[in-house]
This record gives structure tokens, C-alpha cells and sequence, in this order.
């Protein structure tokens, strides 16, 4: 009796019951130190975001509270009513601490809206074309492969050249111009999904075609989305800056991070350094957090792995 | 070969021809072309003037028609902003943007091949890690923030090398260069320093993980076994078979330095196509906008059919694939 096969920790996923599943995911998650910080940083900068209008300790946007006696203040002077600028202000006279607050939660929205979005298109197309296979496979495919061989930049420039500026501009040209690695990702998952078992029972079943794509396949394939879902909302706030930062993206009265530095640009070169460098950090630290998770939740995620 | 060849060049014809109508019907049909072209201020005689001359007026076939006969005759119009024709404008251009992108091409090879060898071979050696770490570095520092952090340092700081511009040129082949004076290179070096810093930690990672997949493959064990010497195992067994992903990602990240040349030349104020396209995108100077995109998709076009056409010639399993 003892040589039985013993239920082992290398059993398919779908053996073990979700809870216990999560557990162990987390564990995992946590045996890195690094993508444990990154965790903790993320969720430090989210709440930040979040929490903007409550813990700043200027309003940027209000006209009132900004007075132009207090530009260009090095970090750590005081203002003319004794508020001490942490960060020092810009050349209108903003707080660069209270800017970056507010200036997190454009470059946070527009990167997780974007991500999302073009989440849920690429994923559509990438299940659709496999599901259908024929010439929506091959027509689709055909269009992720272009795009695909352009770099994302110039994609956004071509969409923002079309459209105009503007953060919902930016949007739409991040969404266009991201829409096609998930699908290919999901593509590929879903071709690999498609012949297993479950599917097969599924179909025996007889059950509709909507709920075996959207029941049975989605599911086994959303993993690989989550992977660079995660990522893209990283490379997506970088790009949104890069665009502000040319000045196509946030307007100037309501920065992202991105537009703050680019205001600070001009003053670098008299050594004016905090403008750019305080909100060029805030920008690094959200982005290389969101990677260090990113790169953990692959590590995991990742079948191959497992 | 010969097929495969006709295949490929009907394939890259076609995409061109998609992508003029997708430029086409995005410039003239979701951009508005008269409220660009027509002072606001316009009376009404002025503007049917201004539209019958641009044959704004026509239908949309015909618009089109119009507008690919002038590609073929490269002529796009003539720019608003600076009076002459765009594509006579961007030619001008060109050259900086190509010299500052072959500059940070050798960079990201001469820098990347080396040290991703280096990480590949030794991977369990503290500054293996280093490199590894450095490279993640690369990958997440935004660019535009990395190059101003090089003007804040460099320029500003410590004032060795300047910030802006291409400093002295020399004119060969009747085109000016920077790379050929001693003032152009000092010029060159951070805008380009800083467009090959993503590229490296490309090159690098490429290439580490291939050395570390072509490593125990039974060809570098027998090559061994041979007892050739370590030098030969590695610079012809291992390095000749990294070579296929690497040229792929040159090639193709050649293109994408060109588009992101558009941050770096806006940051140095380098005076190429990029520099040309921000502003004229801020200027809603369309001629010039049009004839960059069409360049753009002309140029990747050109660049992915030559990588296939060096894929069929290095690797012998694709030129089979594509017989069957």
C-alpha cells in the first residue's frame, strides 16, 4: 500500500481548492524580498494618490493658494506664511510635494485605465481569434502583427498626431497601441487551453459557445493577462510621461508627473535641480515597484513554473 | 528562396498600402483637416477658396487617390510653419537622427554583447549580479528622466560636456556630420549615451539568456569534448548561435530607436526628425506629420523585410519552414 501515488505539492492547479490556492500563491509572492518592498511601495504610492486632497499640503490646481513670492523656494524653505516646502516649489509658486501627490494620481489613473482597457480588447480579440480560428484568427493576427512592429511610441505619436493633445488623448493612443500584446499573449494561452480535456467536456456537454469561451477558457488564460496587465500599467505611466514630458499629454494647470518635470526642464540648466528631480523619483519609484511586483507575479504565475 | 523572396516583398507592399490609407483616413477623416488648414477668423469666401484648393471639396476616393499619387512623386506638401516641402524638411533632418542612432547602437552592442557574455558565463559571481540588477535599472528609468538627470550631472554639475545642439559639423557626401570633430563627438556622446541605455540592457539580457540556453546544449559539450579551447567554444559555438536573436533585436530595435530618438533630440535639443515631429505636432503643421509617419512606416516596413530576408540566410531551419 505504500507505494500509492502520495498527492503531492506538484499537482495541477486546478486540483487544489481556491483558498488554499491563494495561500500558497501569497507565500510564494512573499518568499522575495524585493517584490515584497515593491508590494509595500505600491501601496504606500496608491494610497497617497488616493488620499491627495486630504494629506497635501497645497492644493496645486487652486489658483488661490499659490503665491508667486514663494517660486523657485529650494526644499526646505518655509513660506511666506510659515508652511515649510519639503520638496521646495516651482516656478508658480507649487508646493513640488503637493504637485507630485496630485501629479500621482493622473499618471496612476492613466496608466491603470489604459491597462485596463486595452485588457479587455486584446484579451476579446486574442480569445475570439483562437476560438474561431479561420479568417478572424488570420485577419486579427494580421493586425497584431503590425502594430506589434511598430514601437509603442510611435503608435502613440501617430495616434496624438491624429487627435490631438490632451490626457484623454493619451488614453485612447495607449489603449490603440497596447491592445495587441494581450493579444497575442491570450491567443497563444487560449490555443494551448483549447485541446485540453475540460474544453473537450464542455463541448461534449453541449454547452453554448459564449460560456465556454468566457466560463472556461477566460479563466485559464487570465493569468498570463494579470502578468502583463501589471506590467503594462508600468510601461503606460512611463509613456504618459514621456508624452507629457513632450508636451502632448497632461495640461500644464493639472500636471501628471511627467509635465512636472517637464515645467522643471528649463530650470535645470541654472541649477534649479528639486523642479525635475523630486517628481522624476516619485515617477521611478511607481514604476520600478509596480515592476518588481510585476516580475514576482510571473515568477508565480507562470505554468511552466508550478 | 526565390518565392519565399516574391512572398515576402507582395507582403511588404501591401502593408504599405494599408498603412497609407490608416495615415490617410486618420490625418483627413478624424482630424479635420480645414479647421487646421483655415484661420478661424476666415470669412466663408475664403474658406470654399482655401478648400477648393487643398481638394478638400472632392470625395474621399479621389482625396485619396490625390494623396498617394503625390507619395509616389514624394511630394506630401509644403509645410505650413516653415514654407518648403515636408519631405525636403525631414531629408534635412534625417541625418542627425541616424547619425545619433548608429552612435547608440554601437554603444548598446559594445557594451551589452560584453558584459551579457560576461553575466551568461559566470551568472553565480557577485558582479554578474550587479550587471543583472544594473540592467533592470535600464529597463525601468524612464528615458526623458535618465537624460536629464545626464544634463543635470554632466552639463550642469560638472560641466564637462555640453547639453545642447550638435556642435561643429563636417560636411561629407555633401551631409553634416558631428562624429567627425572633436566639439561634435563631445556633443554626441550624452544624447546618445542616453537613447542606448534601454537598447543595452536589451542587448545585455538577450544576450546572457542565450548563453545560458546555448551552454548545455550536446554541440557545446561535444565541442568541448573535442578539447577545443575555451576561446573557440565560446566565440565560435556559443557566440555564432546567439547571433540570430541579437541581429533580430537590432534590427528591430534600430527602428525604435529612431522613434525614440523624437525624447532624446527633444531633451539635447539635437536637431533631428524627432525634434522636427514634436514640433510640428505642437504646431499642427500636417505636411510635415504625414510625411514623418509615412518615413516611419516606410522605414519599418524596409527594416522588417531585410531582418527576414537575414533570418532565411542565417537560419537554415527557416528557409526549409518556408519551403513546405
Amino acid at each position: 500500500m505504500t507505494d500509492l501515488p502520495v498527492p503531492s505539492e506538484d499537482l495541477p492547479v486546478h486540483a487544489e481548492a481556491p483558498p488554499a490556492r491563494f495561500r500558497k500563491r501569497l507565500r510564494q509572492f512573499a518568499e522575495s524580498p524585493g517584490a515584497v518592498v515593491g508590494l509595500i511601495a505600491l501601496a504606500v504610492i496608491v494610497l497617497v494618490a488616493v488620499l491627495a486632497p486630504l494629506i497635501s499640503p497645497q492644493n496645486p490646481y487652486d489658483l488661490m493658494q499659490l503665491d508667486i513670492m514663494d517660486s523657485r523656494l529650494p526644499p526646505g524653505s518655509q513660506s511666506f506664511d510659515g508652511l515649510p516646502y519639503l520638496l521646495g516649489t516651482d516656478s508658480q509658486g507649487r508646493d513640488i510635494l503637493s504637485g507630485i501627490f496630485y501629479g500621482l494620481r493622473t499618471s496612476l489613473m492613466v496608466g491603470v485605465v489604459s491597462a485596463i482597457a486595452a485588457a479587455i480588447i486584446g484579451t476579446a480579440a486574442g480569445l475570439l481569434a483562437a476560438y474561431l480560428g479561420g479568417r478572424t484568427e488570420t485577419l486579427l493576427m494580421r493586425l497584431v502583427d503590425l502594430q506589434l512592429s511598430f514601437p509603442t511610441i510611435l503608435m502613440a505619436l501617430m495616434m496624438l498626431a491624429v487627435l490631438g493633445k490632451g490626457v484623454i488623448n493619451v488614453v485612447i493612443a495607449l489603449i490603440i497601441a497596447e491592445w495587441a500584446t494581450y493579444a497575442r499573449t491570450v491567443r497563444a494561452t487560449a490555443l494551448v487551453e483549447r485541446e485540453k480535456e475540460y474544453i473537450e467536456a464542455a463541448r461534449c456537454l453541449r454547452l453554448p459557445g459564449w460560456r465556454i469561451l468566457f466560463r472556461h477558457l477566460l479563466p485559464n488564460c487570465l493569468a498570463s493577462v494579470i502578468v502583463i496587465g501589471t506590467m503594462q500599467v508600468a510601461r503606460a505611466i512611463g509613456l504618459e510621461a514621456t508624452l507629457s514630458f513632450l508636451g502632448l499629454g497632461a495640461s500644464v494647470t493639472e500636471p501628471s508627473l511627467g509635465m512636472l518635470i517637464s515645467n522643471g526642464y528649463q530650470y535645470l540648466l541654472s541649477g534649479l535641480y528639486w523642479i525635475s528631480f523630486f517628481p522624476g523619483i516619485a515617477l521611478l519609484i511607481t514604476i520600478v515597484a509596480i515592476n518588481l511586483v510585476g516580475d514576482r507575479l510571473r515568477d508565480i504565475l507562470n505554468p511552466r513554473n508550478s | 528562396m526565390v518565392t519565399s523572396l516574391i512572398r515576402r516583398t507582395f507582403q511588404a507592399l501591401i502593408v504599405l498600402f494599408a498603412m497609407t490609407a490608416i495615415v490617410f483616413v486618420g490625418v483627413n477623416v478624424i482630424g479635420n483637416p480645414v479647421d487646421i488648414l483655415i484661420n478661424p477668423d476666415a470669412n466663408a469666401a475664403e474658406k470654399a477658396r482655401v478648400i477648393a484648393h487643398f481638394g478638400l471639396d472632392k470625395p474621399l476616393w479621389e482625396q485619396y487617390l490625390r494623396f498617394l499619387g503625390g507619395i509616389v512623386q514624394g511630394d506630401f506638401g509644403t509645410s505650413f510653419v516653415y514654407n518648403k516641402p515636408a519631405l525636403g524638411l525631414i531629408l534635412e533632418r534625417m541625418p542627425a537622427t541616424l547619425e545619433l542612432a548608429f552612435t547608440a547602437l554601437f554603444i548598446a552592442l559594445a557594451v551589452g554583447l560584453p558584459l551579457g557574455l560576461y553575466a551568461g558565463l559566470y551568472p553565480n559571481r557577485v558582479s554578474s549580479k550587479v550587471i543583472m540588477s544594473g540592467s533592470i535599472l535600464g529597463f525601468s528609468l524612464p528615458t526623458f528622466w535618465v537624460g536629464l538627470m545626464l544634463v543635470l550631472v554632466f552639463s550642469v554639475e560638472l560641466g564637462w560636456l555640453p547639453s545642447n545642439g550638435r556642435g561643429d559639423t563636417v560636411e561629407l557626401f555633401g551631409v553634416r556630420w558631428s562624429f567627425l570633430t572633436g566639439d561634435g563627438l563631445r556633443h554626441l556622446l550624452l544624447p546618445a549615451f542616453n537613447l542606448a541605455l534601454f537598447k543595452t540592457s536589451l542587448v545585455l539580457r538577450l544576450t546572457r539568456a542565450g548563453v545560458q540556453e546555448v551552454l548545455p546544449q550536446e554541440y557545446v559539450k561535444f565541442a568541448r569534448a573535442k578539447g577545443l579551447t575555451e576561446r573557440r567554444v565560446i566565440f565560435v559555438h556559443v557566440l555564432k548561435n546567439l547571433m540570430i536573436p541579437v541581429i533580430t533585436i537590432v534590427g528591430l530595435e534600430f527602428g525604435s530607436l529612431i522613434a525614440f530618438s523624437v525624447v532624446t533630440e527633444s531633451i539635447f535639443a539635437w536637431p533631428g526628425m524627432g525634434k522636427l515631429i514634436i514640433d510640428s505636432i505642437n504646431l499642427l503643421d500636417r505636411p510635415v506629420i504625414v510625411a514623418y509617419l509615412m518615413m516611419m512606416v516606410v522605414l519599418f516596413v524596409v527594416l522588417n523585410f531585410v531582418i527576414e530576408i537575414c533570418y532565411t540566410l542565417l537560419d537554415p531551419r527557416v528557409r526549409l519552414n518556408a519551403r513546405d
